[in-house]
């Protein structure tokens, strides 16, 4: 009988079905490892915002609620084991909230706990950092920082596998490591076995965005069965890096060589080096077959060394901003969109606000994808009965979104005939969060693991 | 030689996604003639023209002949991404699908081969 792992995801991020992850174990008893995802790049400054009110808000409580529905299942004797990101800005607290509860349900499992992503004080102190796609250097923002977490690897998560932990919970990692981490520490593979963790890599790659792979966002979304209820994926790994991608039989969705592809192909850059902190993988070598029904075989991946840097996600505040829409009704309802933006604009000018940035758009005209589409300009426009009024501002003064989000209202008695729509209330005011990219040297950390 | 007009969707399937203030649209081929034609005909410039109006700085195109597909970097063409752009489509979700519209020109006769289902 072949040495083959199942690994599971079943969270693409924080906010993704929250019953998949139940779901998906009921669904595949044999799974060995549940992947989920909890953090996309604005997530740590949500969490940074919301820590600075509540100490205990630095990590995703809602991957709390998935142990507590899982545990009836571990008492009952499944044997699945749960790696995640959860742990955010305080994988500690994370940790310990989590083996409080196992602790009180008599459920006695370890908790593996990885520390070390955070870098902020450190990205704070050096002046020589740069902006890896602008090559701004950071001290334009270094006041206004709110968080800064470098992708680490899979080895601590191996590492806390093998010293025994059920659950393991880290901050910000490399999104395949969550993946790569289960099959080190299964097959025993060591951290310089290139090709087999460029293979692991690439099945990290595909399950990371959940029904992404199963269905999800496909070209042929409308041919897609059951799409209410797209499966979750799972790999099937073997020893030698080969793997298969697979969803639960009965689920709805599909898996073939066409959502593989897609899946394969997103959020890529160059392929010959899709880098990760386990390995540089390339993916000219991958061959794809379908080898059953909802079932497609990867091999063939090729790893190098990493590079020898940690790539950090910073993120720092940058004002505030704001987005009211209004539906339009009747003739000419394009032409009566864009001049209530105007209306609103003006408006604003006149109460002494000249915002930073702005933009109008009318959905319903072509404007998601502004300028691109010759059969919705301005022919079509005239005869289109039916738009959406969106209105976007940005400003660095808190005092002139508010402004903004007070004058849009009015336009439901002064503005056209045929408007509509307006009955949320006032437009949030949101903080608007920088994204600052940049390297360090992978020496300057050194994640580290503690079991719970 | 006779051309036939027809949208890219006919030939291909498509996904977009996000890094950044960047875009990726992974072009994937339905059949080998179909790779090799959008090979030579779906360049970098083409796609760059194609999303002019939304101010892409550079456009980088990548092959995959082993998935016989193209993958197109946009760069820039996000304005800012994420929390700091002030688009609808801030992420780049629906510029896949915009591609996938473009009117592209195949010699008459030959669309059948590079069309899903045909088989080589």
């Amino acid at each position: 009988m072949e040495d083959i792992v199942r690994i599971g995801n079943a969270q693409a991020f924080w906010g993704d079905n929250p019953e998949a992850p139940l779901e998906l174990v009921r669904q595949e008893p044999h799974l060995d490892y549940l992947t989920l995802d909890y953090l996309a790049e604005v997530s740590l400054s949500i969490m940074a915002v919301q820590r600075e009110k509540d100490p205990q808000a630095g990590y995703a409580r809602d991957f709390i609620s998935v142990v507590k529905a899982l545990i009836p299942l571990w008492k009952n004797g499944a044997h699945v084991k749960v790696v995640t990101n959860a742990g955010g800005l305080d994988p500690v607290s994370c940790g310990k909230a989590c083996a409080e509860l196992l602790r009180r349900a008599e459920c006695p499992l370890k908790v593996g706990v990885v520390s070390g992503d955070d870098v902020l004080d450190h990205i704070r102190n050096n002046a020589a950092l740069c902006n890896m796609e602008t090559g701004e250097s950071i001290a334009g923002v270094r006041d206004r920082l709110v968080a800064a977490n470098a992708y680490i690897g899979a080895q601590p998560i191996a590492k806390a596998l093998k010293l025994g932990a059920h659950i393991v919970i880290t901050g910000r990692a490399a999104d395949p490591s969550l993946t790569v981490g289960p099959c080190m520490a299964h097959f025993g593979w060591d951290c310089q076995n290139y090709d087999k963790i460029a293979q692991a890599t690439v099945a990290g790659h595909l399950i990371e965005c959940g029904t992404q792979v199963t269905g999800g966002i496909s070209t042929h979304w409308l041919d897609v069965g059951d799409p209410a209820f797209l499966g979750f994926p799972f790999i099937e790994m073997k020893q030698d890096g080969t793997f298969v991608v697979t969803k639960p039989a009965g689920t709805g969705g599909i898996v073939n060589v066409e959502t593989v592809k897609e899946q394969l192909l997103y959020e890529l850059g160059d392929p010959a080096h899709y880098l990760s902190p386990d390995a540089t993988v390339s993916f000219l070598s991958l061959k794809l077959d379908q080898v059953g029904s909802n079932r497609v075989q990867l091999s063939g991946a090729k790893g190098s060394p990493p590079t020898g840097t940690y790539k950090v996600s910073a993120t720092y505040r940058d004002g505030f901003r704001s987005d009211a829409m209004i539906g339009v009704f009747g003739r000419q309802a394009v032409r009566k969109a864009r001049l209530c933006g105007n209306i609103i604009l003006q408006r604003m000018e006149k109460g002494g606000f000249l915002l930073d940035k702005t933009r109008i758009e009318c959905l319903g005209a072509g404007d998601m994808v502004p300028g691109v589409i010759q059969s919705t300009g301005e022919a079509s426009n005239a005869t289109q009965l039916e738009c959406v009024l969106r209105i976007c501002v940005a400003d660095s003064r808190k005092e002139a979104v508010e402004f903004f989000s007070r004058q849009v209202a009015s336009l439901v008695t002064s503005g056209p005939q045929g408007i509509c729509g307006y009955v949320s209330g006032r437009p949030r005011i949101r903080p608007v969060f920088g994204y600052w990219p940049c390297l360090i040297d992978i020496n300057l950390i050194e994640p580290t693991v503690e079991i719970l | 030689m006779i051309m036939e007009k027809v949208p890219l969707y006919r030939i291909a399937h498509a996904r977009s996604g996000d890094k950044g203030s960047s875009s990726n649209i992974g072009v994937i081929s339905y059949t080998p003639s179909g790779y090799a034609f959008l090979f030579r005909y779906l360049t970098a410039e083409l796609v760059h023209a194609y999303f002019s109006s939304l101010k892409p700085s550079r456009t980088i195109r990548y092959e995959l002949p082993n998935l016989e597909a193209l993958n197109f970097v946009i760069e820039g063409i996000l304005d800012g991404g994420g929390s700091r752009s002030l688009r609808f489509d801030s992420q780049g979700k629906a510029l896949g699908q915009a591609l996938l519209e473009m009117i592209i020109e195949v010699p008459a006769g030959l669309v059948f081969t590079m069309q899903r289902g045909h088989y080589e």
